[in-house]
């Protein structure tokens, strides 16, 4: 990212007139003043959400939102931590997301394979129809997949939200890989046809070393999508045992036992995951929204 | 080497055909995508109370819904959605991005711009139900953040029941739904300005033209494409919105925020509906692939006639 404001930085140069200039210098405060207002006011929400999520229910009362905390207060956290059984949420939604990433790439690559690199016939079609599947609403799939989970007994497993995002988000990644492996060079493939490799090998051997940054982007994107996914766990997973953490936080809503150091503690923990997990992969996530948006 | 010579390669004796790559996404594509999308098509056309067998009725769910209050509220909402999501959020991510890129990142530091950049991001990647619940307390009338400061500044008259009132509630999930959306278009349309020659700046500067210029006559025809995209997937994600309503109002007071996914929910679920919820689901998947449709169409002609300027 840095590098290409590096590139452009040098426009800055002497062809302004220096009363201009001045009149800038200062401009260009006021304007960072405005901007640096914005972001502030996006980050109030946050901000809240830690000053009270460490201070006790008295404290609140008394004293209102906006001070620190005198005394840090953790019962809210640990009340929030027992009552959704945070460890087991985590997991529930590490196995989803994991497993979906993994599996829903694997099935992009293979699809994508027959697509972009064997060029089936009826391919534009068969692109097309992915690309469609992207776009329906999950409200016109979602009975049907709650009724045949019923009858496979395949109902408030984890499995069922397993299977379903594997194929939801490989109808994307099936759409982008075709079109990025319709760019392969050709040269590499026939190299290695002539090398006597089977296309099996060609795939593994050729085809993913050299897609394999995209697909890390895939993943990543797959692991965050499926995390943050709410309305097919709501409906596939009614057992607390089986819940994912956006699932179980709207569970606990308008629970009287709910009190604000609970809220604000409970949702601190329920964000930091996707934070640490954005944090970590930031620069792959940049590259890849802007891969994604031009696509 | 010719390089329009055809990637498929010849069959070694005994290898498998291509189609057989396709076979375990194909075969999952069609159970948990096509025969659900099928399913839900012929439910619309029943009444049945997902239990014991459906009874057929024709388009009756169809004719219901175009009569039912409920449904146009439902629909009206969702225009509320698109302003909320898309037209507010893409005018402010553009304005925010031609200022931090262009601006911030050169008349301060690049680390200044991305910085910001992060902090307009950070309400997209997290999850919904977050969002919602702290969203929700923040503008709970007795114990939320909002009204507590509003009423030690001694302005008990603003202290309204913001989610639980007909006349605040609409604009106060839209307001959020400003907060959440807007840091997309801002990186999707940071990242687009790094790919304008800023050689085209330099000349436009030379000429003297001011910055407002430069925006409207280089900055906005170049990121056209990143428009369309953030545009239409903004547009979709409007009409299919469902987690920040159930999370935020469930539909109410008295459906001033219903959306047509939570109403189909509410048909599905709560109330076994599920003819009618299905009819509903149809109607917003028709509506949501026709817009696409529409977008598509509109970006193809103006490719073209982009095409045909030059």
């Amino acid at each position: 990212m840095s590098t290409a404001v590096v590139t452009t930085a040098p426009t800055t140069g002497p062809v302004t007139p220096a009363r201009s200039r001045h009149r800038r210098g200062a401009m260009r405060w006021v304007i960072l003043g405005v901007i640096t207002v914005g972001g502030i006011a996006m980050m109030i929400p946050f901000v809240i959400m830690l000053l009270n999520a460490f201070k006790s229910p008295q404290e609140y009362s008394n004293a209102g939102p906006l001070t620190l905390p005198t005394d840090l207060y953790f019962d809210g956290l640990i009340n929030f931590w027992n009552r959704v059984d945070y460890p087991e949420k985590l997991w529930n939604s590490i196995v989803i997301s994991g497993t979906v990433a993994v599996a829903a790439t694997l099935v992009s690559l293979l699809n994508a394979y027959a697509l972009g690199i064997g060029r089936v016939r009826g391919r534009l079609w068969l692109v097309g129809l992915f690309m469609l599947a992207n776009m329906i609403p999950q409200e016109s799939l979602v009975y049907p997949l709650y009724f045949m989970a019923k009858q496979v007994g395949l109902y408030n497993s984890i499995w069922a939200v397993v299977i379903i995002f594997t194929v939801i988000q490989s109808a994307f990644g099936t759409y982008l890989l075709a079109s990025v492996l319709g760019t392969f060079p050709p040269a590499l493939l026939e190299a290695a046809r002539l090398d006597g490799a089977s296309r099996w090998t060609i795939l593994w051997r050729v085809v993913y070393p050299i897609t394999r940054p995209t697909l890390s982007v895939l993943m990543i994107f797959f692991f965050i999508w499926t995390w943050n996914e709410f309305y097919i766990p709501l409906v596939m997973l009614i057992d607390n045992s089986s819940q994912t953490i956006p699932v179980a936080l709207a569970a606990l809503q308008g629970d009287r036992l709910m009190d604000v150091p609970t809220i604000n503690a409970g949702s601190l923990i329920s964000l930091l995951p996707a934070v640490l997990f954005f944090l970590i992969f930031q620069r792959t996530l940049t590259r890849g929204i802007t891969a994604g948006a031009v696509k | 080497m010719s390089t329009t010579a055809t990637t498929t390669l010849p069959r070694i004796r005994g290898e498998v055909s291509y189609w057989a790559y396709l076979v375990p996404g194909g075969a999952l594509f069609l159970a948990i995508i096509v025969l659900p999308f099928v399913m839900n098509i012929y439910f619309s056309l029943t009444r049945w109370p997902g239990l014991g067998d459906p009874t057929f009725i024709g388009l009756e769910n169809y004719v219901r819904l175009f009569q039912d209050e409920v449904f146009w509220t439902s629909f009206r909402n969702s225009i509320a959605m698109i302003v909320a999501m898309v037209v507010v959020p893409t005018l402010l991510g553009l304005l925010l991005a031609a200022v931090l890129f262009d601006y911030i990142g050169k008349k301060f530091s690049g680390s200044v711009s991305s910085g910001l950049r992060a902090v307009y991001y950070l309400p997209q990647i997290l999850p919904v139900t977050v969002v919602g619940i702290l969203w929700s307390w923040i503008l709970n009338p007795q114990t939320g953040a909002l009204n507590v400061v509003l009423r030690s500044l001694g302005l008990d008259g603003m202290a309204l029941n913001w989610l639980g009132s007909t006349d605040t509630a609409l604009p106060s999930v839209m307001a959020v739904m400003v907060w959440v959306q807007v840091g997309y278009p801002v990186v999707i349309f940071m990242s687009a300005l790094q790919r304008v020659d800023p050689e085209l700046y330099e000349a436009a500067e030379l000429d003297g033209a001011g910055w407002f210029t430069r925006f409207r006559a280089i900055t906005l025809p170049q990121i056209k494409p990143e428009t369309f995209v953030v545009t239409l997937t903004c547009t979709i994600a409007a009409l299919k919105v469902f987690g920040p309503i159930y999370v935020l109002t469930r539909g109410g007071p008295e459906n001033s925020t219903n959306v047509p996914s939570y109403f189909a929910y509410q048909n599905f679920f709560p109330k076994s509906q599920v003819g009618y919820g299905a009819a509903i689901a149809t109607v917003l998947t028709v509506i949501v692939l026709l817009v696409a449709a529409i977008f598509m169409v509109l970006q193809a002609r103006s490719e073209r006639k982009e095409a045909e300027g030059r």
